[in-house]
């Protein structure tokens, strides 16, 4: 096990821990950089990973650094969304200010959000950022001349300085460069005063307060910094998907966007890289394990004769081909994460990790829990 | 629809379990031809179970764990009982046949149809047994202890656990109940579930902590979106209930009838 001896204060400050560990991540980067050479039929996927990674990122502040849970995150998204292409097209905007403000505009909308969410706690607010993304899903629907209604909104091809963006893989360096840029704002926010008191206001409410932090101030903050960043995902998401309609935007999405924040790991940015690579791939396994699991399966149960085996392949061919079944295993694997790692995917990471560099000697009480019993908060 | 009201659970899937019961009342009336009574009976019975089943095999395991968790396993629930419904009964909507169907009586010059008068007469019962259950017997009041403080209820001698699993049966077989009294009224899909929704608004609308705030709560937002129907512009009706939502929780976050408790640190 390696242990950093710590003699400055500066060292305290980097962004790093040390140069094994900036190393790894400019290889991470490298790698990320070659990757459109190295399998570019899957680059629409890549993207979106990376266009998922920004509003996990988004959401992980919130619910995983404040401690306010949101089911309306898909509303943020979709406000990023339509306003960046109603101001970039209709209004004919240069895409840089129409991304900008449709960040603004979004997180304009987190303040809205955010100030009823200063006298609610948990499940409150949760069914209140519920209720808001369904009001905005309405305001999609039926505000024809900005959105669209219905009928939906094409989106073209992003326009930066003049310079049109045609491929994929352009559009994939465009991603990557916004979700770094993410990433590393949000690092530091989270390392300066202000995400020290996110953090204070999660663990403890009254704690932070009683500390001098201002709860209206920093709840509202994270808010609406939660939600800029998912109005920038948005306005990439829009060229993403190439074509908006309401029912894009629905609290199935925000399922999901709460999904990668566990699946993940709470309160880890690795968390939300995790779960978004997980999310965003998950239905690329899933369409491919369509075409192939049936075969699988008939080859297994042919070894009891042929006639078995076409029997099987076909029967699971007609199960797999249902089309409530996405849902279905995403509400599986939120079910499963919960249950057996309740930290996610960085949390199991950090405990594999964790066993090898102390080999002989790890126990598992390491990461024991104390146990919170349920109290309720009414008095009677 | 009332019981978090009294347990403090709150539990996402309400609506999903409400569809499943429709569901399996459905089922037994229209495949296997039983009449409507067993039919009810039988679903109630089994999605009890079934809600007796889900806290033994997986709700149990999170108990000490955060309310988020909770929350969040509700959440995956609900999407798989939706996912499995859509397999196993496909995503048309069907029509439930109920002794009450197509017949009206006049009140006062007003025409009611049966279906809407099993509801309300439904409603008043259910909310009756369960506000004498919770308030009344020995069990009802052990269920509320266990809820406020699950520690504190175990030290006296309350079997936590398995109360807990006697909550969710009782929880999801009302859920049922629910939903089969509402299915002739809303037609069966596999979206009946997000009528629970409404039955939130209702219950946050009402105060958590209190049945006849409930009650009020669900009076209102059904008023109220009779009325924005009627005179507001098209579209306006559906997320009515959600402003009014919004509105409550930035104005009085405890509701019309809750009780305001400082949490200590």
């Amino acid at each position: 096990m390696r242990f950093i001896f710590k003699t400055t204060y500066r060292q305290d400050l980097r962004l790093f821990r040390d140069h094994f560990q900036r190393n790894w991540y400019l290889a991470l980067v490298a790698g990320l950089l070659v990757l459109p050479i190295l399998l570019p039929d899957y680059l629409v996927d890549f993207s979106l990973v990376l266009i998922f990674g920004l509003c996990a990122l988004s959401l992980m502040v919130l619910a995983g650094y404040t401690g306010l849970v949101s089911l309306g995150h898909a509303a943020f998204l979709g406000i990023g969304a339509y306003a960046h292409v109603y101001l970039s097209q209709d209004l004919g905007l240069p895409w840089i200010v129409s991304v900008a403000l449709a960040a603004g505009i979004a997180a304009a909308a987190g303040v809205l959000v955010g100030l009823p969410a200063l006298r609610m706690t948990g499940i409150y607010l949760t069914i209140a950022t519920l209720a808001f993304a369904l009001i905005i899903q309405e305001v999609f629907n039926h505000w024809d001349s900005v959105t669209g209604g219905l009928r939906g909104k094409a989106v073209e091809k992003p326009v930066i300085f003049g310079v049109p963006l045609r491929g994929d893989a352009e559009f994939y360096f465009l991603c990557l460069a916004f979700l770094a840029a993410g990433l590393w704002i949000t690092r530091n926010v989270l390392r300066a005063p202000t995400g020290r008191a996110w953090v204070a206001i999660r663990d403890s409410e009254i704690a932070a307060q009683s500390m001098g932090i201002n709860l209206a101030v920093y709840k509202t903050m994270a808010f609406a910094y939660s939600a800029a960043m998912m109005g920038l995902a948005g306005a990439l998401f829009a060229h993403k998907i190439g074509f908006l309609a309401p029912d894009i935007f629905t609290v199935l999405l925000s399922i999901q966007f709460l999904l990668m924040v566990v699946v993940g790991g709470l309160g880890s940015l690795h968390g939300a890289i995790f779960g978004a690579i997980c999310v965003a791939l998950l239905p690329v396994l899933i369409s491919e394990a369509r075409d192939r699991v049936p075969d699988w399966f008939g080859q297994l149960f042919g070894i009891f004769g042929t006639h078995i085996g076409l029997d099987v392949a076909a029967a699971v061919d007609r199960f797999v081909k249902q089309p409530g079944l996405e849902p279905g295993i995403f509400g599986l694997i939120l079910v499963l994460f919960i249950l057996f790692e309740p930290q996610g995917i960085y949390g199991r990471w950090v405990k594999i990790k964790l066993y090898f560099s102390l080999f002989p000697l790890y126990k598992s009480a390491t990461f024991a829990r104390q146990k919170s019993y349920m109290k309720s908060e009414r008095l009677r | 629809m009332l019981i978090y009201k009294a347990t403090e659970l709150v539990n996402f899937a309400q609506g999903d379990l409400m569809m499943l019961g429709a569901f399996t009342c459905y089922m037994f009336i229209v495949w296997y031809g039983v009449g409507y009574w067993p039919a009810f009976a039988l679903a109630v019975a089994i999605i009890g179970l079934f809600g007796a089943a889900l806290d033994w095999l997986i709700l149990r395991r999170v108990i000490g764990q955060p309310q988020f968790a909770v929350v969040m396993l509700t959440i995956g629930l609900g999407a798989i009982f939706r996912s499995f419904a859509s397999m196993t009964w496909g995503t048309e909507i069907y029509t439930l046949p109920t002794p009450f169907s197509a017949r009206q009586t006049m009140v006062g010059g007003v025409s009611v149809s049966h279906e809407y008068v099993s509801i309300i007469i439904g409603t008043v019962i259910l909310c009756l047994l369960l506000y004498v259950f919770f308030t009344h017997t020995r069990l009802g009041v052990a269920m509320q202890a266990a809820s406020q403080n699950q520690l504190a209820a175990y030290y006296m001698g309350i079997p936590v656990k398995r109360l807990f699993s006697l909550i969710w049966a009782i929880s999801a077989g009302v859920a049922a109940i629910a939903g089969v009294l509402l299915a002739p009224v809303s037609l069966i899909d596999i979206n009946l579930g997000f009528i629970g929704l409404k039955a939130f608004a209702a219950a946050v609308l009402g105060g958590f902590g209190s049945i006849p705030g409930a009650l009020a709560g669900g009076l209102t937002i059904g008023v109220i979106e009779l009325f924005s129907g009627a005179y507001l512009p098209q579209g306006f009706k559906d997320v009515a209930a959600y402003v009014v939502l919004l509105i409550v929780l930035v104005v009085r976050p405890q509701g019309m009838f809750g009780t305001v408790g400082r949490k200590r640190v």
